[in-house]
C-alpha cells in the first residue's frame, strides 16, 4: 500500500510518501521527505493518527452562550466524532474556570476535556 | 478633562501586552479602553489551538494565550473600561471617548498606544458579481456566531480565499455539522499554515480549489449556490471551467485590513503596503508620543510576535513618558527591495537602538532555496539561506547597530535567487 502524506512538522510542507513493505527489516519506505521529523510524522500518521480537538459546549448564566474546550492531550484522529457526540450531550451553568474538567477520560482515551477559558456568572 | 500618562485604544493581545510592559517599566498612570465587553479581543473567538509556541513554548488556545494577559494586566491593577470606543484622537494627544455608562469623556494623553487591530474584508472589498441575499458571512463573523455566541451561520458552506481562518472555519463547520463543499483560492498557494491545511481540510476531504475563484452569486432571499471558475494567469475567469455548487453559506476569508481610521484623523501617516502606520524602531508614528502596535500597524500571522512588537512598543512609550527628548542620530530609512512586500519598522535612528533591531517582513510569493540579502547601500551585511519563503509567513531577522551606523542612509532587504 502507497500513500501520500503532507509533513506539518516544519512549514516546507513536504509531500511524503510512504509505502507499506509486507517484509523485511524496515515496515516502511518513505521517500519524499527533507528531514527525519518527516519520516517520523509520516509513520504515526500512517500508523496512528492523533489530533487535538478544540471545540465549544453549551453554557447557561454566562455572557456567551459557548465555552470553548479543548482535550488535554492528543486523541485518535477516528474518536474526533464521537467526542463531538459526547460534548454535545452537556450543557453547563457559569462560573467555569479555565483548567475545569468537563469530561474526565472521555471516551477511555485517557484524555479530559477541559474548559479553555474563565466564564463568570452574569451578575443579576 | 480626564489625564493619563499612557491612553491604550483596544484591549486585544496587543493592547494588552503593551499596557502590561509599560507598567512594568514604571508607568501607573495607565488607561486601556476596549469597545467590547471583555478584555482579549479576536483571541476569544480562535478556540483552536497553536497560540504561544513562542513566547510560552507550548501550545495554547486562543482564549488561553489570552487568559494569560488578562490575568497578569488584572494583577498589575491597570485601569481600563470596557463597552467604550474612542471617537477621535487628535494631533496634541486629546481623546474623545463614549460609553453608555459614563457618556462622553475627554482625556489627555501624554503617550497614546494604537492597537486596535484589524477587520476583514468585505464582500464589496472584492466585488463578487450576483444577487445580495442572506447567507454571507465573513469567516471571522462566522468564526464569532459559532464560537461565542452559538449560532450555527448554515448547513452547506463553501469558502473564498484560503487564509488560516477560512482553513479552521472549513473544520469548525464541519465539526458543527455542516458540508463544506470546497475552499476557493484565487492565488496558485494556500496563503495558510500547512499544518491548517492537512488538519482542517485534508482530514475531511474538503477540495482546495487554487487558481480559482467565484464568479456569481445565486439567491432571493437566502443564497442558493455560487459559481467557481477557475483563472487564467492574469486572474481572469476561464468561461469553460465554471461550475456550480449549490450552498446556503458563503464564508469569506479574503484578507485582513488594519483598522486605522482613528490614525488618520490623527494626522499619522499611513503605509499604503501594510495598510497601518509608518512606524521608528520605537514603534512611534509619524506624530510623536503616539505609537502602534499588532495588527492595527502590519497584519501578522502569529501572535506571539503581535506580543513581541507590543511589548516593545508598551517600553517605548513608557520612555518617552519618563525620558527627556534625546537626539535621534542618524534616520536610516529600511526598504523592500525585489521580492519583499514591505518591512516593518520603516525608520532606524541609529541612536534610539541599544545593540540589535528586530525588523519584520514579508515577501510577495512563495520562494524556495533563495538568500534574503540585507544592506547597508551597496554593502551587505547579512546574507540568510531560506528553504522556504511564502508571503503568510512573516520572517523577522536581528541586525547588530554596529553594522547599521557604519553604512549607509538605507537599508534594503531583498531576495537573491538560485542562491545555493
Amino acid at each position: 500500500m502507497r500513500q501520500t502524506i503532507t509533513c506539518i512538522a516544519c512549514p516546507l510542507g513536504c509531500r511524503v510518501e510512504v509505502e507499506e513493505k509486507s517484509q523485511g527489516e524496515k515496515k516502511y519506505l518513505i521517500s519524499g521527505h527533507k528531514c527525519i521529523r518527516g519520516e517520523k510524522y509520516a509513520i504515526e500518521e500512517i500508523t496512528n493518527p492523533t489530533r487535538v480537538l478544540t471545540y465549544t459546549v453549551k453554557i447557561r448564566n454566562a455572557n456567551l452562550s459557548r465555552l470553548p474546550i479543548k482535550t488535554d492531550g492528543v486523541i485518535a484522529k477516528g474518536l474526533l466524532f464521537s467526542c463531538i457526540e459526547e460534548i454535545d450531550k452537556i450543557e453547563l451553568q457559569a462560573p467555569i474556570r479555565i483548567g475545569d474538567v468537563i469530561i474526565e477520560n472521555v471516551l477511555n482515551t485517557g484524555v479530559d476535556i477541559v474548559a479553555s477559558r474563565s466564564m463568570n456568572a452574569i451578575k443579576i | 478633562m480626564y489625564n493619563y500618562d499612557i491612553v491604550v485604544v483596544g484591549g486585544g493581545p496587543a493592547g494588552l501586552a503593551a499596557a502590561i510592559e509599560a507598567r512594568k517599566n514604571g508607568v501607573r498612570n495607565i488607561l486601556v479602553v476596549e469597545r467590547d465587553r471583555e478584555l482579549g479581543g479576536i483571541l476569544n473567538q480562535c478556540i483552536h489551538n497553536g497560540f504561544g509556541l513562542h513566547i510560552f513554548k507550548e501550545e495554547l488556545t486562543g482564549p488561553e494565550y489570552a487568559e494569560r494577559f488578562i490575568d497578569e494586566f488584572h494583577r498589575l491593577e491597570i485601569e481600563y473600561k470596557l463597552d467604550t470606543m474612542v471617537l477621535n484622537i487628535t494631533e496634541d494627544k486629546t481623546m474623545k471617548l463614549v460609553s453608555s455608562e459614563y457618556g462622553l469623556m475627554h482625556v489627555k494623553a501624554k503617550a497614546i498606544i494604537l492597537a486596535m487591530g484589524c477587520r476583514e474584508r468585505t464582500r464589496g472589498a472584492i466585488n463578487i458579481p450576483g444577487t445580495r441575499p442572506a447567507g454571507i458571512f465573513s469567516a471571522g463573523t462566522a468564526q464569532r456566531f459559532v464560537n461565542m455566541e452559538g449560532y450555527m451561520p448554515g448547513k452547506k458552506v463553501v469558502i473564498l480565499g484560503s487564509g488560516d481562518i477560512g482553513l479552521i472555519m472549513a473544520r469548525t463547520m464541519v465539526w458543527e455539522g455542516a458540508k463544506v463543499s470546497a475552499v476557493v483560492e484565487l492565488m496558485p498557494y494556500s496563503g495558510g499554515l500547512t499544518r491548517n491545511i492537512v488538519q482542517c481540510l485534508e482530514d475531511f476531504d474538503i477540495p482546495l480549489l487554487l487558481n480559482h475563484t467565484i464568479i456569481n452569486i445565486k439567491g432571493d432571499e437566502r443564497l442558493e449556490g455560487v459559481t467557481v471558475a477557475e483563472v487564467d494567469s492574469s486572474k481572469k475567469a476561464i468561461k469553460s471551467t465554471e461550475k456550480f455548487f449549490e450552498c446556503d453559506t458563503l464564508l469569506l476569508s479574503v484578507g485582513l485590513i488594519p483598522e486605522n481610521e482613528l490614525s488618520i484623523n490623527a494626522g499619522i501617516e499611513l503605509d499604503r503596503k501594510t495598510g497601518g502606520a509608518v512606524v521608528n524602531e520605537s514603534m512611534e508614528t509619524s506624530v510623536a508620543g503616539i505609537f502602534a502596535c499588532g495588527n492595527v500597524l502590519h497584519v501578522h500571522d502569529l501572535v506571539d510576535w503581535v506580543t513581541e512588537e507590543s511589548r516593545k512598543t508598551g517600553k517605548s512609550a513608557a520612555k518617552y513618558v519618563y525620558e527627556q527628548p534625546s537626539e535621534g542620530g542618524r534616520t536610516i530609512e529600511t526598504i523592500a527591495e525585489e521580492g519583499i512586500s514591505y518591512i516593518v519598522p520603516h525608520e532606524i535612528r541609529t541612536k534610539k537602538v541599544e545593540d540589535k533591531i528586530d525588523i519584520y517582513l514579508r515577501v510577495d510569493n512563495i520562494y524556495e532555496d533563495v538568500i534574503l540579502l540585507i544592506k547597508t547601500d551597496s554593502k551587505i551585511i547579512k546574507r540568510i539561506k531560506k528553504k522556504h519563503l511564502a508571503p503568510g509567513e512573516m520572517e523577522s531577522v536581528s541586525i547588530s547597530i554596529e553594522d547599521i551606523i557604519s553604512g549607509g542612509a538605507k537599508l534594503t532587504v531583498e531576495i537573491e535567487k538560485g542562491g545555493q
